[in-house]
């Protein structure tokens, strides 16, 4: 029977951001929030898992007001429980400050066998948390994965390198990060979604998990002073004609002129 | 604390743009910089002087031949003793990018990862700029705590030229840990069809195309232009006519020439393109948004302009 924590991230869904024309900031107030693409997965695969064997899969995040609605997702497709630190200090804080909570968190936990997490969170595209908490709760760490199954305590996976495919095998416990590849999340039935409501959730701040917020805000190291769109450095030719033949053959111009046919 | 820069590899074309912007780090910080080599039957260390290395520090053992990211992280926290760096660079390759995540845990600070720009501020922070949101925007990030790290991509810094510089060569002895993660199989990755990512020439269809049977025009298009046929989110993930789409948390691509046809140009979408070299749109409605990041715009019915289009560019080629 294997206990499976699935570390999640909600961030805004980017499918319905936009950013302000004039400053070209990110407009993020008031965006549907959902659980990272990729995080999203890792849940998949912890369901596979448990769905494969016996176990029980444990969402863990860390998040602000709305990562409830976010996780009843998770809840919905499978996640036995949720737990959620929130805590209005820690907003803000790095990858390192980040995966010392969720240390913490996951020590609160209790036993498992698995940490299972997505590559990166596409909002931060940091790609930092699931090694860090592997270093902090010196555990070996596998990253990348688009393969997994699950042996009598052990693992083995196939790693999504640039030049090869990597097959390994590690002990339990472990870390586990996989890559987008590795399934297509499923769609939650009606009646699940239904059901997810009544599973435990519980909300846990710095203290809960035995920390001092102001310390762990004190350790963030790596602070955000901007974001914006890059500037738009484009030829914007509209192609205007009386026809729209001959704006078509002004268009095969241009394309030509681009050597775009050129072999 | 000294004023030094490490630089760290494993991609060895990488390392040397690192080097450029090391050197560059270091001497604003009046401090050297250091390189740490790990690898087996290491021949090459002398050459990493001309790049501005004083001291390259050298890892060499059997047990360091392949990759295994807690025994390249025990040589790590050795290079850092003897270096003592201000700033660490690593590589931004997939192995460099968990290992400074393992490494920036071991040393208790932060880490920005795949760093466009950096600089040392007033105070002597490192200051990165670095993709955020999926690839549409732009964060600037100080790192506040010493040593900094930061991972770079490949190209994201010039490679310099080789020089006189003259360095010494240290070796490290580092305990290997016996590996918790085994390997049993190395596959090669086929190389070859590199899919929409190395794709030269795209054509992308989105919400313009009223039917799944309709894509034939913009297939038609690819076969005249040797195109990759790609799609916007929702052709893919709504229709579920293709497989795969452009954008966020979708394929970013690339290519020398994008052809995006009855395409609104969401931001998500734009994210994913963004590289293009050239970017042509076809839609009808003058208001859409790709038209304000395309290179040459047509606004018109994709129904009547891709067949039009498909005959004037056969008659081009002859």
């Amino acid at each position: 029977m294997a206990r499976i924590i699935v570390l999640l991230k909600d961030i805004v869904d980017l499918t319905e951001m936009k950013v302000d024309p004039e400053t070209r900031q990110p407009k993020t107030e008031g965006v549907k929030r959902k659980i990272s693409e990729v995080d999203k997965r890792a849940l998949e695969t912890a369901i596979k898992l448990k769905e494969s064997g016996e176990g029980e899969v444990i969402a863990l995040s860390m998040g602000g007001s709305g990562t409830r609605t976010a996780l009843l997702a998770a809840l919905a497709m499978g996640a036995d429980a949720a737990y959620i630190i929130n805590d209005e200090a820690l907003a803000g804080v790095d990858a390192l400050a980040t995966s010392k909570v969720l240390k913490a968190a996951v020590e609160k936990l209790g036993d498992y066998d698995l940490i299972i997490g997505g590559e990166m969170a596409l909002d931060s595209l940091s790609a930092q948390v699931c090694p860090r908490l592997a270093e902090l709760l010196g555990l070996p760490q596998v990253t990348y994965v688009k393969e997994i199954e699950l042996g009598e305590g052990t693992l083995r996976a196939v790693r999504d390198l640039e030049d090869v495919d990597e097959v390994v095998e590690v002990d339990l416990p472990a870390v586990v990060a996989v890559v987008r590849e590795v399934n297509e999340p499923r769609i939650p039935s009606l009646m699940n979604i239904m059901k997810a409501k009544r599973k435990p959730t519980e909300e846990w701040d710095a203290e809960a998990v035995g920390l001092s917020a102001e310390e762990v805000k004190a350790s963030s190291s790596v602070e955000v002073l901007k974001v914006e769109a890059p500037k738009v450095d484009r030829k914007r030719i509209v192609i205007k004609a009386d026809t729209i033949e001959d704006a078509v053959l002004q268009l095969a111009e241009a394309i030509v002129s681009e050597g775009v046919l050129e072999r | 604390m000294a004023q030094n820069v490490l630089a760290f590899s494993e991609d060895r074309g990488l390392l040397i743009q690192l080097l450029g912007k090391g050197k560059e780090l270091a001497d604003s910080l009046g401090g050297e910089l250091n390189v740490l080599l790990v690898g087996s039957n290491i021949s090459d260390s002398g050459e990493l002087a001309q790049y501005g290395s004083k001291k390259t520090l050298v890892a060499d053992d059997p047990g360091f031949e392949h990759f295994s990211v807690e025994a390249y992280k025990e040589a790590f926290l050795k290079a850092v003793e003897a270096s003592d760096p201000r700033i660490i660079l690593i590589g931004a390759t997939k192995r460099g990018k968990e290992l400074a995540a393992r490494v920036a845990a071991a040393l208790d600070t932060g880490c920005m990862t795949e760093c466009l720009s950096l600089e040392v501020d007033e105070e002597g922070n490192l200051v990165g700029e670095r993709l955020t949101y999926a690839g549409s925007t732009i964060a600037t990030e100080v790192s506040r705590r010493a040593p900094h790290i930061a991972t770079i991509p490949s190209r994201a810094f010039e490679t310099p030229e080789p020089g006189e510089g003259v360095g010494e060569i240290v070796t490290l002895d580092v305990s290997i840990p016996e590996p918790r993660v085994k390997v049993v199989e190395r596959r090669d990755k086929v190389k070859g069809d590199m899919g929409l990512e190395g794709a030269p020439i795209i054509v992308s269809a989105g919400r313009g195309f009223k039917a799944k049977e309709d894509l034939k025009l913009l297939e038609e298009l690819a076969g005249v232009l040797e195109a990759k046929v790609g799609c916007s989110r929702p052709i893919s993930a709504d229709l579920g006519w293709m497989e795969d789409w452009i954008g966020i948390s979708g394929r970013k691509v690339s290519p020398k020439f994008y052809l995006a046809c009855g395409i609104s140009g969401t931001i998500q979408h734009v994210a994913g393109i963004r590289d293009s070299q050239i970017i042509v749109s076809i839609n009808e409605d003058a208001n859409a948004n790709i038209h304000e990041i395309s290179d040459y715009s047509l606004v018109g019915d994709l129904y009547t302009v891709l067949p039009a289009l498909i005959k004037a560019l056969k008659e081009k080629i002859g």
